[in-house]
């Protein structure tokens, strides 16, 4: 039996929320009777796009992570619904709007916060893949049809295909600590999870200082290599996929071979070290 | 009787049967029937034959002869031209010729001819089907948006779904490109943009005006209390009587003051479609009166058209540039794009939704570099990464006069090609070496400008003087944030002159961003919004060129030769002149040729009709504007406006509009023509669009069209506003002007609404931009522009400028005013009229503000009314129930100010304040901040112009000074605030 998933490309997301809208826009208004009641007009965000930035001006960068209903295949709402939230034999969530009325604690029981309370209709509500227009013979949800870079994509697949994608393109979930079991995975999450460490290199000649290009930068670990670069025509190196709070580390700089400089970091959040300068 | 004689009474004869025919046959037209009673004879001029039409509650007979006192009476020169003027599908040339030369007269009160005329063209148009039925009850119309083409879902009558176009199987196949050994070819599928998705929420918003409505205390008859406007509320009225005072007023004016008295001014937008957008309808109405025009600033090109004009031509495009098959020559052969100032991700260039956005991933997937210049870490930059370069703003021009400095003394520039293509290089030379000013202009000099080290600009120029590089300068070439500032015209000439230094058209040599120049048919004819739609104005729009041939139509002309620029509307009215510098794009000189307010003899505004709310929140330095509307010299106004926001809440009257889903139009995506000649070669795809009407009209609220021909029934000018055609009529006579009649028919097209030109082939694609030019060929590109006279040797040789050369130092500034210290011949860096230089003013508000147009709404459409927009979390915030402005300041100008995430904090200057939310980012460089324009909120907390305003609209703090005294050009990111924890006060300081 092929499943319903959303493989979401943290890299590809620029927060242009044509997801976020386009969901407003099937579910404000609008009841779908057998899978959701209306989404009030205002505070619900079935599709809720996270930011981070990571480093110092100027060398930063920007990750937006869209975040829904991981239709988790180990669902803890399920199990705390008392059969007002199943899981259809094609991997969909759906909260049964009858059975679930007046449930407000069923908001608390997913770890990923992506059931809302509708005050108005007196029921939990969340994303349902817009399972009504599946139903229908639509190819994806209206999430997916409006994303222009393909940072989401809806995959219908059986469960050895999928398990083989996740492989190949090294696929993720979110929270794998909550053991749901999420049928949503991200590609790129080290964008969004992970730490960098980045900088400028410049050499002195004399009166002017220029941007010191491919020069070697490694990382180390106490005395362990754990990551190696060279720097651009801008001096710049960044060396990614870090852990938050990882601790000391040292940056090592060489000319041709010979090392020049070496920068003690004790790692928290990403980091620009800024202009290491050194002379000619 | 004669054979024609005979043809005409038949066709009279045979009119009752159709009319009754069609009554029978759609209940629609019977009940159209039953609206009047009259008697309408048709007839030859000379009484020698005719018969007349009894219309009855509801039904028809006719009789044959000569009625003795119809109500209306459509006469004709003779039998011949009748019986080929009544046919159903008649030439349209041959009848609008007929009507100029008195050769048909229809006569009558314009109430009854109107309907008549309609009702007479309805035959042809009620029985038409149109949209898709998809089941369910469930019909899929069409329409049109400024960000993209739309499927409409309607059920019941009411709106449910609105999603962009995917294509269907009998839809044309897009182009590809190979380059560098892979294929590209896009989607098939039309994209949309955020504020096409949020319309069904505006459609539905509680904000839109539903019926007429007049303020409380204002009496067209006694006391009309103009100090209350902003502060007393409305009443509703009924239409008749908003209709009539608003043509009361219209009569009092051209009564009592002559000609000019009357305003009306628009915004930059509208909703999409020829018919309803500001140049069409508006104009064709507003010239049966006479008015003073609001002459637009050209507000998105500004330093293009005030400078790059002077150095490369391109007036006709605002000082822009060419943009013609540069994706595929890009992808080709080009190994970095430099964009500067530039960010289409947040732009979408214009009206192009998210086209570009997969064009600009190819260039990833290919390896090619980026290099991103903004003040903030823009969305461009943030999606596909490249180096990040943070001038502070306006400083730009010092930049680029490093970058050049590296190119001399390094040679790194196309001698050749300066040599051949270009003149004044070695005085520009001169200057920028030192030689004339005694300062070198080096990366270090520039670094104390811009704030950007000297190591990043060489390493810049380096690369960029020996990599093929593109330089993508604003979201579309001639647009960008950067050409807005107090030394905007000085960037956008820089823009030009760097890459005349590189080999502008040579390949991969060029400008563009992946935004323009997709391979589609530009050959295909489909008109642009700035063609008029219907207004007929060859004078006041660019029909004259193809519209107004291919859609005959009668004449509009605006008879009162009086202007306001539209930044300096409030000195206007409030001190009773001022002067200004036109928008001809015509020629490179238009631009000089200066103009004061009043005209001579006539008489100043006291009357201002304007269409829609946007100017608080997007024109500069805007409690102006707010103080304006509360003076007695503005005697009446009136606001046509779809939703209750912004300066529309400072109307007498207000005559509320519907939406382009609640009435007829056609459009094409993302083709403006006019200054954006071939717009659409931003889209993947040209997808024509039946605009149908999706759902009836909200409330009593009305088409601008319907409004427009109400209002010039009741003046009597009903039959030259609307030539007796519905807009339904209308849209078939633009059809039949477009070379979609070659394609399909117009049935098919109403009924599936929208079609996809197909790609020409390869050998059929466009030249590329400036290829002629670099090759020293005759120009080869589909522009019609230069006009011939602008030629200096012989049409299509050479650029617009005097030498026919790219111009390092301006023959046209130096022939205008070679000694303006403002805006010299050469582009020299003079510092910003309000930065980090003038002291005294940056002591008290030391932050950089840039405002540019904004990423989520377009302009104010959308943000506000309770679109759904306002729930994007990096558009407005909720703070204690209240969605609050966005301004983005870095942690350390934060951190030194004592603000943290989410504070209220208080943006401020001598000019106005704005209580935003603080949202702090590494995106901006320290010492700048950044928040959009366009609020279409104005919320003043105390007294309207005179407290803060916590709706959002951050233009109140802009400078009205104008960028070089001779212009008519907005420099809204050359503005100094400070930023304060807000503590709940009403007052400005």
């Amino acid at each position: 039996m092929k499943k319903w998933h959303l493989i979401i490309d943290v890299e590809k997301c620029e927060d242009c929320n044509n997801c976020f809208l386009a969901c407003k826009d099937e579910h404000i208004g609008n009841e779908w009777p057998g899978y959701t009641l209306p989404q009030p007009r205002f505070g619900q965000r079935w599709m809720n796009i996270m930011r981070t930035e990571r480093g110092q001006y100027p060398l930063i960068d920007v990750a937006y992570r869209p975040t829904t209903c991981m239709q988790c295949d180990d669902a803890l709402c399920v199990q705390a619904s008392d059969g007002a939230i199943t899981k259809r034999a094609d991997g969909i969530v759906l909260i049964d709007s009858l059975k679930a009325k007046g449930k407000k604690e069923l908001v608390n029981a997913c770890p990923y916060q992506m059931i809302w309370w509708n005050e108005e209709e007196d029921v939990p509500q969340k994303c349902t893949l817009c399972a009504h227009l599946l139903d229908q013979g639509w190819k994806q949800p209206r999430c997916v049809q409006v994303c222009p870079t393909g940072a989401l994509q809806a995959v219908s697949a059986e469960d050895a295909d999928l398990q083989y994608m996740v492989r190949e393109e090294s696929l993720e979930v979110l929270h794998p600590e909550f053991n749901t079991r999420p049928s949503v995975y991200y590609k790129n999450m080290h964008r969004f999870e992970k730490e960098f460490i980045a900088g400028s290199v410049a050499v002195q000649k004399g009166e002017l200082i220029d941007c010191a290009e491919s020069v070697a930068v490694k990382l180390l670990k106490g005395n362990e290599i754990i990551g190696e670069t060279i720097t651009d025509n801008f001096g710049d190196f960044k060396i990614d996929q870090l852990t938050k709070n990882s601790g000391e580390y040292t940056v090592e700089i060489y000319s041709p071979g010979v090392k020049i400089k070496s920068l003690p970091v004790d790692l928290k959040n990403s980091v620009n070290l800024g202009v290491i300068l050194f002379e000619d | 009787m004669a054979f024609k004689q005979t043809q005409f009474s038949v066709m009279l004869f045979g009119l009752e049967k159709l009319l009754k025919l069609t009554a029978k046959k759609h209940p629609a037209y019977a009940n159209r029937l039953k609206e009047k009673n009259l008697i309408a004879q048709i007839k030859l001029r000379d009484n020698t034959q005719g018969r007349y039409f009894i219309f009855q509650d509801g039904s028809v007979s006719s009789v044959t002869g000569i009625h003795p006192n119809p109500d209306i009476s459509m006469a004709f020169d003779n039998a011949s031209l009748a019986a080929r003027l009544l046919k159903p599908n008649r030439d349209m040339l041959e009848f609008i010729s007929a009507l100029k030369s008195f050769q048909v007269e229809l006569v009558g009160p314009d109430e009854l001819t109107i309907w008549f005329s309609e009702t007479l063209g309805m035959m042809m148009t009620v029985g038409l089907e149109y949209g898709i039925d998809v089941g369910d009850g469930i019909k899929r119309y069409t329409n049109n948006t400024n960000g993209g083409p739309v499927f409409v879902y309607v059920k019941d009558g009411k709106i449910i779904r609105i999603t962009p176009i995917e294509f269907d199987d009998n839809d044309a196949m897009p182009w590809t490109i190979q380059a560098r050994g892979k294929t590209f070819t896009p989607p098939r599928k039309t994209t949309v943009n955020q504020h096409t998705l949020a319309w069904k929420s505006m459609i539905y918003s509680p904000d839109r005006l539903l019926y007429p409505l007049k303020r409380v205390d204002f009496d067209p008859h006694g006391e009309r209390n103009c100090q209350n406007r902003g502060i007393s509320g409305y009443e509703r009225i009924s239409w008749d009587e908003a209709l009539d005072i608003v043509v009361s007023e219209i009569k009092r004016m051209k009564k009592d003051y002559g000609p000019g008295a009357i305003m009306n001014g628009s915004g930059s937008h509208h909703t999409w479609g020829a018919l309803g957008y500001w140049l069409s309808s508006r104009i064709r109405f507003f010239n049966t009166i006479g008015w003073t025009s609001v002459e637009h600033n050209p507000d998105s090109w500004e330093g293009w058209y005030w400078g790059a004009a002077h150095h490369w031509g391109q007036s006709a495009r605002n000082g822009g540039g060419e943009t013609y098959n540069t994706v595929e020559d890009c992808l080709k052969h080009c190994e970095m794009v430099v964009f500067w100032s530039s960010d289409p991700e947040a732009t979408s260039g214009v009206y192009a939704a998210h086209e570009g956005t997969i064009r600009r991933q190819w260039l990833k997937e290919l390896g090619i570099k980026m290099v991103h210049i903004d003040p903030y870490y823009n969305h461009t930059a943030a999606l596909f990464g490249g180096k990040w370069i943070a001038p502070k703003p306006g400083t730009d021009s010092a930049m680029i006069l490093g970058i050049a400095y590296v190119w001399i003394t390094e040679n790194l520039y196309d001698q050749e090609y300066v040599a051949q293509r270009t003149v004044g290089f070695d005085k520009w030379q001169d200057y920028i070496l030192g030689k004339e000013d005694g300062i070198a202009k080096t990366p270090e000099w520039q670094e104390s400008e811009t704030g950007v080290p000297a190591k990043d600009i060489r390493a810049l120029a380096r690369e960029w003087g020996t990599k093929k590089t593109y330089l993508a300068s604003g979201g579309v070439i001639g647009f960008g944030g950067a050409c807005r500032t107090a030394t905007g015209i000085d960037w956008a000439r820089g823009m030009v002159l760097l890459m005349a230094m590189q080999g502008l058209g040579k390949p991969g040599i060029n400008m563009g961003g992946m935004q323009q120049g997709t391979p589609v048919d530009t050959r295909f004819y489909f008109p642009g919004y700035a063609e008029g739609g219907l207004s007929g104005d060859y004078m006041g729009t660019a029909a004259g060129i193809q519209m107004y041939q291919r859609m005959p139509s009668l004449p509009s002309m605006n008879t009162v030769y009086q202007s306001i620029p539209r930044l300096k509307i409030p000195e206007a009215i409030m001190n009773g002149e001022c002067e200004g510098y036109p928008t001809n794009p015509t020629t490179i000189e238009g631009q000089f040729l200066g103009y004061k307010y009043p005209s001579p003899g006539h008489s100043k505004v006291k009357m201002y009709y304007k269409y829609g709310g946007s100017h608080f929140g997007t024109m500069v330095d805007t409690n102006r504007y707010v103080k304006m509307y509360r003076t007695n010299d503005l005697e009446f106004v009136v606001n046509q406006s779809i939703w209750f926001e912004g300066e529309a809440k400072f109307a007498d009257i207000i005559l509320p509009a519907c939406t382009n889903f609640e009435r007829w139009d056609i459009g094409e995506f993302a083709n403006c023509g006019g200054y954006i000649q071939h717009a659409f070669t931003q889209c993947n795809h040209r997808v024509a669009v039946m605009q149908h009407k999706c759902i009836e009209p909200l409330g009593e609220s009305k088409s601008d069209y319907q409004i427009f021909s109400e209002l010039s029934k009741r003046l009597g000018s009903g039959a030259p506003f609307s030539e007796g055609n519905t807009e339904l009529d209308w849209c078939k006579r633009y059809f039949d002007a477009t070379d979609l009649t070659k394609e399909l028919s117009w049935k098919q097209f109403i009924k599936k609404g929208y079609y996809v030109l197909p790609a020409p082939s390869e050998a059929k694609r466009d030249p590329v931009s400036y290829r002629w030019f670099a090759e020293g060929r005759q120009k080869d590109t589909p522009e019609l522009t230069p006009l011939p006279g602008d030629y200096s040797n012989g049409w299509k040789n050479g650029l617009q400028t005097q030498t026919g050369k790219l111009e390092f130092e301006s023959s046209s500034l130096k022939r205008y005013d070679p000694d303006d210290q403002e805006r010299p011949p050469i582009l020299k860096y003079i510092p910003q009229w309000e930065g980090p230089h003038t002291e005294e003013l940056f002591e008290k508000y030391p932050l950089q503000l840039i405002s540019p147009h904004p990423r989520y709404t377009f302009h104010t459409q959308s943000d506000g009314k309770n679109s759904s927009i306002n729930e994007i979390k990096d558009h407005r915030v909720l703070i204690e129930g209240y969605y609050y402005w966005i301004v983005r300041i870095n942690p350390e100008d934060a951190g030194q100010r004592g603000i943290r995430e989410n504070d209220l904090v208080k943006v401020f200057n001598d000019r106005g304040a704005v209580i935003c939310a603080a949202q702090l980012t590494e995106r901006i460089r320290p010492g700048s901040v950044h928040s959009y324009e366009s609020s279409a909120i104005y919320d003043p907390l105390g007294e309207p112009g005179k407290s803060a305003d916590r709706g959002g609209c951050i233009n109140q703090l802009t400078p009205s000074r104008m960028m070089i005294k001779k212009s008519h050009a907005g420099a809204c990111n050359s503005c100094l605030v400070q930023i304060k924890k807000w503590g709940g006060e009403e007052s400005i300081l």
